[in-house]
């Protein structure tokens, strides 16, 4: 029965991940910006939400309306100073542009806040739990860890396909130069693009911050699980990326189940086999990825 | 005039596609740009919309200069292209496709209702992605898509390009009720016939030049067809080779 409690406890941490994923697949469907400094930013997020406990005395949770408000607007800015240049030469560029952010971020994190590890309270939510059955047991806060993710998902979802403003963003991930030649301004539309997937990364980083403790090396690794739930729930679709969250997260907490040791590497394992046999079916096969469906 | 373009020079890397091009277009003018594959038609018509740079010389719309004006500002101003290949956004539905058009140019007669009286046959493919349309459906939400923009000057380049016959006389149909309700275009027509029956005003390109302009009743079809192969020096109608 222990396995089942792993199971569960995998799906509850997938739906982190799958929150933390989504802008990174936004990002890079809308814009084909890999954000390297997809991690960094929702590590900031965390550490925003930090300062704000520490300063105010109120709980993490009050910390995430103004935090996320914060990292939209970080967002946007980021995209509207920095990536919108470097997209204009090319490819490679936001790439380094974001590898570098990735670097600074870390750099300054450490220098402000030193290498020790700093961890957010979830509070009684946390400390509570709730027996289900003899031996599966559920806390509180990952329920709502779980219900933000789909919440936020289930809204985005609804953005994309229902308002003016996601049509044009579908319409500017498909084809950017036709985009601006019906009207739209892409420029505006990347930047509302970027102001999304910066929010929802700190929203992530504020959950994760809640789960285990973190430091201001925590940004790549939570760039890795990002990336992998996006490649094993396939580019482009949201609740594919909700699956592939899942699918990580239950990965690592049965291999954590067979040896604590093994967290990341059922995780890692699971990906590559999902990439490989991607790879053998997309060889075979034509069509792109480009684009974001709903 | 509500299109001004004067010396107009634009490039494709080290290649000179547009060369000291000059027109006019009065608002309720029909022009046909006519010429071979490689004359310059369609990157005239992208740098008038925004879509391309112009290395030299001005656009002007309605007496205010355009030529550094980002493609979607243009839209904004009444300019829309209906490009090459129809270009729509695949995994869009029709309506989708028509809507992200339309509210982000002006205020006008076009809305998703008059473009499906317009074009009957778009109606029943509402919800359909538009990736999965037949050549003439796409070529008509192509065209309802830049009208959504409630266009002063539309752009159509090659309407008729891999379509059937049948497709071709329905896209002409259309373009005809748009021609009738008072709009002014720019029409970009390999076949010189229709391009002939349609415009008011007929500008024949080579090599990047305007080589011969004229209404269709002053030009003969042989005349254009040797300004298009640039046998216009060679002589008049015996030039056929």
């Amino acid at each position: 029965m222990t396995w089942v409690n792993s199971i569960v406890h995998g799906i509850f941490l997938g739906g982190v991940y799958a929150l933390l994923a989504a802008g990174l697949s936004l990002m890079f469907g809308v814009m084909r910006i890999i954000n390297l400094a997809h991690g960094s930013l929702a590590l900031v997020g965390a550490y925003a939400a930090y300062v704000f406990v520490e300063h105010t005395g109120l709980s993490a949770y009050a910390a995430i309306p103004p935090v996320v408000l914060g990292m939209f607007v970080v967002g946007y800015l980021l995209q509207r100073t920095m990536l919108e240049r470097s997209l204009r030469a090319g490819v490679l560029v936001p790439l380094l542009t974001t590898f570098g952010l990735l670097v600074i971020i870390g750099n300054l994190l450490e220098r402000i806040f030193s290498p020790d590890p700093k961890s957010l309270n979830p509070g009684v939510l946390g400390t509570t739990t709730w027996q289900i059955t003899g031996t599966l047991s559920i806390s509180p806060f990952e329920v709502l860890e779980l219900g933000v993710a789909v919440l936020v998902l289930g809204v985005l979802q609804l953005y994309l396909t229902r308002t003016r403003m996601g049509r044009e963003l579908r319409a500017t991930s498909e084809d950017p130069d036709t985009a601006e030649l019906v009207g739209i301004d892409s420029r505006a539309v990347y930047a509302r693009a970027a102001a999304i997937a910066v929010g929802t990364a700190a929203l992530a980083g504020i959950f994760f911050g809640m789960r285990s403790s973190f430091d201001p090396s925590s940004g790549p690794t939570e760039l890795i699980y990002a990336f992998e739930a996006v490649v094993i729930g396939g580019l482009g679709s949201l609740w594919g990326t909700l699956v592939g969250g899942i699918v990580l997260g239950v990965a690592q907490t049965i291999g954590a189940q067979i040896d604590p040791q093994y967290f990341d590497l059922a995780g890692h394992l699971v990906f590559l086999v999902v990439l490989l046999v991607r790879a053998a079916i997309e060889s075979g096969a034509i069509g792109s990825t480009r684009g974001v469906t709903a | 005039m509500l299109l001004e373009v004067q010396a107009l020079e634009a490039r494709h890397g080290l290649l000179q596609a547009v060369r000291d091009v000059s027109l006019k277009v009065a608002e309720g003018e029909t022009l046909a740009l006519v010429g071979a594959n490689g004359a310059g038609k369609t990157t005239l018509l992208r740098t008038i919309a925004g879509g391309h740079r112009a290395a030299a010389g001005r656009v002007l719309f309605d007496g205010t200069d355009v030529t550094r004006s980002s493609a979607h500002k243009r839209v904004r101003m009444g300019i829309a292209l209906v490009p090459e290949g129809r270009h729509l956004f695949p995994r869009l539905t029709v309506d989708e496709n028509l809507r992200v058009a339309g509210g982000n140019g002006r205020k006008g007669p076009w809305s998703l209702d008059a473009v499906y009286a317009a074009f009957p046959n778009l109606e029943p493919l509402r919800r359909h992605r538009a990736g999965t349309l037949s050549g003439g459906e796409q070529q008509a939400t192509a065209i309802g898509r830049a009208l959504m923009t409630n266009p002063r000057l539309l752009l159509v380049d090659e309407a008729s390009l891999g379509l059937s016959p049948v497709a071709v006389d329905g896209v002409y149909r259309s373009l005809q009720t748009v021609i009738e309700s008072g709009a002014t275009i720019i029409l970009v027509e390999q076949d010189l016939r229709r391009a002939m029956k349609v415009a008011t005003r007929i500008s024949c390109m080579l090599e990047g030049r305007i080589v011969l302009e004229g209404t269709p009743s002053e030009l003969t079809r042989e005349a254009v067809v040797d300004a298009y192969f640039g046998l216009r020096e060679a002589g008049t109608s015996q030039a056929t080779a």
